[in-house]
C-alpha cells in the first residue's frame, strides 16, 4: 500500500505537486477553529491584564508554592519545541529521507512553542517591566541567565531553519502571483524576492542549513538541560537530582514527536495530503515514538524508583504524595496515558495506522502536560521546614481561573501561530518534494 | 539620591514614632505646639507605634540627623569590619511570638505572612517537640544569592543578605532555592500602599535597607534589621522577646547579647553545644541554635498560642 502510493506519487508532475501543496484558504471549519483560538487568546489577555493590575495575588500561588502552572507550562513549551531539532537536524544528519514532509511541521511547532515559552515566563514575573534588568545587571552564574541566552539562540536558529528551506517555495509561490491573494503576494515578495534560485544561492543556503543543523543540536540539548537546572540546582526533594537533564530531554523528544504526530494527522486529513504524508510516515514515527517512550520510561524509573528505594525523609513525603496521596491520580494518569499505554498501542502494527497514532499522539501530549505540572508543584508543597504560621490557602495550590485562562490562552496562541503559518506558507516543502520526486523517477527509470 | 528635596521615607516613620511616643496620638495635647510650626497644609501618612496609619502635617517632619543617608551602592557594601550573627536559644522559647508581631509591625509585613516564624518542631515520633523561631539564616554560601539573575539579592560584607526591591524582577527563583523557606513574596499591594500611603513614598530613600521597604511583585524576607544595626541597636525581634531567646552580635567581636545578658559567642556555642540548621547543605548559616535542653518552659505552654492564633 505504501509502496503503491510512493509509485503513484512518483508520477505526479511538478505542477500537480504545487497545486496540491500551495496554502489553502480556511474552510468553514477552519474559520470556526481560528475564531475559537482567538477568543481563547483574548480571554487569556484579559486575565493577564487583571494580573498586571492586581499583582500575582490573582493566581493560586503563595509563598510555599511559588511556582505554579505558568512554570510547568513553560517547561512544556520548551520541551515540545525540541522536536524541531530532532526532526530537522538529527534526522537530516542521520540521512533519514522520509522525514522531508515533516520538517516544516516540526520547525513551526518549535518556533511557536519557543515563542510562547518566552512569553509565559514573562507572565510569571512579578515585575515584567523590569525585564531590562537582565541586561543591565545580568549575572552569569544564575541558571536563568543561561536560559535566556540559550532560548534566544534556539529561537533564532529555529527561525532560520524554518526560513531558509522556505525560500525556494517562496519563489514557486511568487511565480504564480495571479493565483494568490494580494496580501499573500506582498508577504512572499517581501520575504523571498531576492531568491533567484541560482546554483550559487542554493549552495550558500545548503551550506547554511547544514551548519545550522549541526549547531542546533547542542543548543537544543542546552535549552532543556538548562531548563531542568532551574529545578535541579535547588535542594528540594524531587528536584535535587543529577538525572534531571537527561530526564527532561528524553521527555521533550517524546512530547515533541507526539505533537508532530497529531499535527501530521490533522494536516493530512484537513488538506487531503494523503499522497505526501503517507501511512509509511505514521508507521515510522510510531516506531520512533515507541523508542522515545521507552527511553523516557527508563529515566522515570531512575527518577522515582531510586529515591523510593531509599525513602529519605524529605523525599518520602514527596514520593508518597505522588504514588498514593493527593497527586496520585494525576501521577498515574501521566505515567499510564503519557507513556505505558502509548507504548503498548504502538508496538502493534495496527496501532501505527494514522488514526490510532493520532489518538496516541494526543495521549502523549496531554500526559506530558500533566507530567510537567507534577514536576513543578508537588515538590514545592514539601519544604524542609514544616509549613506553619501561614494562612490555610498557603498550604495548597490550585490554579485560579486567571492562571487557567492565561495558560489555555498561551496554548491557543501557539496553535494560532501554526494555523496562520499554514494559511500563508506551504506546510510541506514544495520544492524539496518535487526534487525528490524527480530523483525517484530517475531512479525508477534507471532501474527499469 | 533620587529625590533630594524630599525627606526620606525612613525619616517619616521615625518622626512618626516620635510623634506617637510623645503625644500618645492624643489630639488635645500637641507635642509640637511650642515649636510654632507653620502648617503647610500638606498631609503625610505615618505609621504609629500601634500599627495605625496616622495623618500629620508635613511641617512636623524633621530629618533625623543620626541616620546617614546612604546610596544604594553604600547599602550594598554593608558595615565594614562587622560580621553579624544570631544565636537562638531554644530552651527559652515558649512560642509567645512577640518577635513575630514586633517584626511584622516594624516592617509592615503583609497580613498572613511572616519574616520570622515560630515553628512547632518534632523531628521524629519519639523525640521531644520544641519551638523553633526561624528567620532568614543569612547564609555565608547563600543559595538565594547564587540563583538571582539580576543581583537583586546580595550578600554584604557584614554578612547580611539583603534584597534590592527596586531591582528584583520577581522571578521567585530565590524562593525555590532557599531551603529554609525564609522568603515571602509581595503578591499584592503592600500593606503601606494599600492603607493609603503611596508606594512612591516608600521609595524616597530607595536603598535596600529602608524601613518597611516593600514593593509589590518583589520578594521580601528577614533582613537582620540593618537600619537598627547600623545605629548599634538590636533587631526588633531580639528586643521584643521577653524571654531573651534571641542573642545578636558581631562574630568579630565574639559577643552576642539579648539586651539583658551578654555572652562571649564562642563560649556560649561551646557550653551549650550550639548548632546550625541543615549543616549538610553547605549553606553556612549565620544563625546558630542552642538545643532545647533544661528548658525554661514546657513545650505545652506554647500550645495555647498555637490554637488561639491559627486562622
Ligand atoms: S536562609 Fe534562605 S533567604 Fe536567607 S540567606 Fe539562606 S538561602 Fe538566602
Ligand atoms: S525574585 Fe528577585 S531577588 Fe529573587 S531571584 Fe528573582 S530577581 Fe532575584
Ligand atoms: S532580625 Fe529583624 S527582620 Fe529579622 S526577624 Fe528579627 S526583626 Fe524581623
Amino acid at each position: 500500500m505504501s509502496n503503491l502510493s510512493t509509485l503513484t506519487n512518483g508520477r505526479r508532475s511538478a505542477e500537480q505537486i504545487t497545486g496540491d501543496l500551495v496554502p489553502q484558504p480556511f474552510g468553514k471549519r477552519g474559520m470556526i477553529w481560528v475564531s475559537v483560538l482567538i477568543v481563547l487568546c483574548l480571554i487569556g489577555a484579559f486575565a493577564y491584564f487583571r494580573q498586571l493590575q492586581e499583582g500575582l495575588v490573582v493566581t493560586g500561588m503563595r509563598d510555599y508554592v511559588s511556582w505554579g502552572i505558568y512554570i510547568s507550562n513553560f517547561v512544556f513549551f520548551v520541551a515540545i519545541s525540541l522536536v524541531g531539532s530532532l526532526i530537522t537536524a538529527i534526522f537530516r544528519l542521520a540521512n533519514v529521507e522520509w522525514s522531508t514532509p515533516l520538517t516544516r511541521i516540526a520547525e513551526i511547532i518549535a518556533v511557536s512553542a519557543i515563542t510562547f515559552a518566552s512569553l509565559i515566563i514573562i507572565v510569571d514575573m512579578g515585575r515584567p517591566e523590569r525585564l531590562y534588568n537582565l541586561l543591565l545587571h545580568g549575572r552569569l552564574q544564575s541558571p536563568i541567565t543561561w536560559d535566556v541566552i540559550v532560548i534566544t539562540t534556539y529561537f533564532f536558529i529555529s527561525l532560520l531553519l524554518l526560513y531558509l528551506p522556505l525560500l525556494p517555495d517562496l519563489k514557486i509561490l511568487n511565480g504564480q502571483k495571479t493565483k494568490n491573494l494580494p496580501w499573500q503576494n506582498k508577504i512572499y515578495t517581501f520575504l523571498g524576492s531576492f531568491w533567484k534560485g541560482s546554483e550559487e544561492q542554493f549552495k550558500i543556503s545548503e551550506k547554511a542549513i547544514s551548519i545550522l543543523c549541526i549547531m542546533i543540536i547542542p543548543v537544543a540539548f542546552c535549552i532543556h538541560t538548562v531548563t531542568s537546572w532551574l529545578f535541579a540546582t535547588t535542594y528540594r526533594p524531587g528536584w535535587d537530582s543529577t538525572n534531571f537533564g537527561a530526564y527532561f530531554i528524553s521527555g521533550a523528544f517524546l512530547v515533541g514527536s507526539g505533537g508532530v504526530i497529531v499535527a501530521m494527522y490533522v494536516f493530512r486529513k484537513y488538506y487531503h495530503l494523503e499522497k505526501y504524508i503517507t501511512e509509511l510516515h505514521f508507521e515510522k514515527m510510531g516506531r520512533i515514538a515507541v523508542m522515545l517512550s521507552l527511553i523516557y520510561l527508563y529515566f522515570n524509573v531512575n527518577e522515582y524508583l531510586v529515591p523510593a528505594f531509599k525513602m529519605k525523609k524529605s523525599e518520602a513525603a514527596h514520593l508518597e504524595e505522588l504514588f498514593t496521596g493527593e497527586f496520585s491520580l494525576m501521577f498515574w494518569f501521566a505515567i499510564l496515558v503519557g507513556m505505558i499505554i502509548p507504548i503498548f498501542v504502538m508496538l502493534f502494527k495496527a496501532g501505527r495506522k494514522p488514526f490510532p497514532m493520532f489518538i496516541v499522539g494526543m495521549m502523549i501530549v496531554v500526559g506530558a502536560w500533566f507530567k510537567r505540572y507534577l514536576i513543578v508543584t508537588p515538590t514545592l508543597l514539601h519544604p524542609f521546614l514544616p509549613m506553619q504560621n501561614v494562612p490555610d490557602n498557603y498550604m495548597h495550590y490550585f490554579p485560579t481561573w486567571e492562571e487557567w485562562a492565561i495558560t489555555i490562552g498561551s496554548l491557543a496562541g501557539a496553535l494560532l501561530i501554526i494555523t496562520f503559518f499554514v494559511r500563508i506558507f506551504p506546510i510541506i516543502p514544495i520544492h524539496e518534494t518535487i526534487t525528490e520526486q524527480h530523483e525517484k523517477a530517475e531512479h525508477i527509470s534507471v532501474s527499469k | 539620591m533620587k529625590n533630594n528635596n524630599n525627606i526620606p521615607r525612613r525619616d517619616f516613620l521615625f518622626t512618626g514614632l516620635l510623634t506617637a511616643a510623645l503625644g500618645g496620638c492624643n489630639d488635645k495635647k500637641n507635642p509640637f505646639a511650642q515649636d510654632e510650626v507653620v502648617l503647610t497644609g500638606e498631609k503625610v501618612k505615618l505609621l504609629s507605634v500601634d500599627g495605625e496609619v496616622i495623618e500629620i502635617d508635613k511641617a512636623f517632619l524633621k530629618p533625623i540627623p543620626d541616620v546617614p543617608h546612604l546610596t544604594n551602592a553604600e547599602e550594598r557594601e554593608g558595615i565594614p569590619g562587622k560580621k553579624f550573627v544570631m544565636v537562638i536559644d531554644l530552651a527559652r522559647c515558649k512560642n509567645l511570638r512577640k518577635c513575630q508581631s514586633a517584626c511584622n509591625h516594624m516592617h509592615q509585613v503583609h497580613p498572613g505572612q511572616n519574616w520570622i516564624k515560630v515553628l512547632g518542631m518534632e523531628d521524629a515520633d519519639h523525640t521531644a517537640p520544641y519551638w523553633q523561631p526561624t528567620t532568614c539564616m543569612h547564609c555565608d554560601e547563600p543559595p538565594c544569592v547564587k540563583v538571582c539573575p539580576v543581583d537583586a539579592t546580595f550578600k554584604r560584607q557584614d554578612g547580611i543578605v539583603l534584597i534590592d526591591n527596586e531591582r528584583c524582577i520577581g522571578c521567585r527563583f530565590c524562593m525555590a532555592a532557599c531551603p529554609y523557606s525564609a522568603r515571602v513574596f509581595n503578591w499584592e499591594e503592600t500593606l503601606m500602599a494599600s492603607q493609603g500611603g503611596s508606594e512612591e513614598h516608600h521609595h524616597h530613600n530607595s536603598g535596600p535597607t529602608s524601613v518597611a521597604h516593600q514593593v509589590k511583585g518583589t520578594v521580601g524576607k528577614c533582613d537582620f534589621c540593618p537600619e537598627m544595626t547600623r545605629q548599634g541597636e538590636l533587631p526588633h525581634c531580639v528586643s521584643a522577646c521577653p524571654n531573651g531567646v534571641f542573642m545578636f552580635g558581631d562574630l568579630n567581636e565574639d559577643t552576642v547579647t539579648n539586651g539583658a545578658e551578654t555572652f562571649r559567642f564562642s563560649e556560649l556555642i561551646k557550653d551549650k553545644a550550639g548548632y546550625r540548621l541543615m549543616e549538610d547543605l553547605g549553606t553556612k548559616p549565620s544563625v546558630y541554635y542552642l538545643p532545647p535542653v533544661n528548658r525554661n518552659f514546657p513545650y505545652e505552654s506554647g500550645l495555647e498560642k498555637e490554637t488561639g492564633d491559627e486562622k
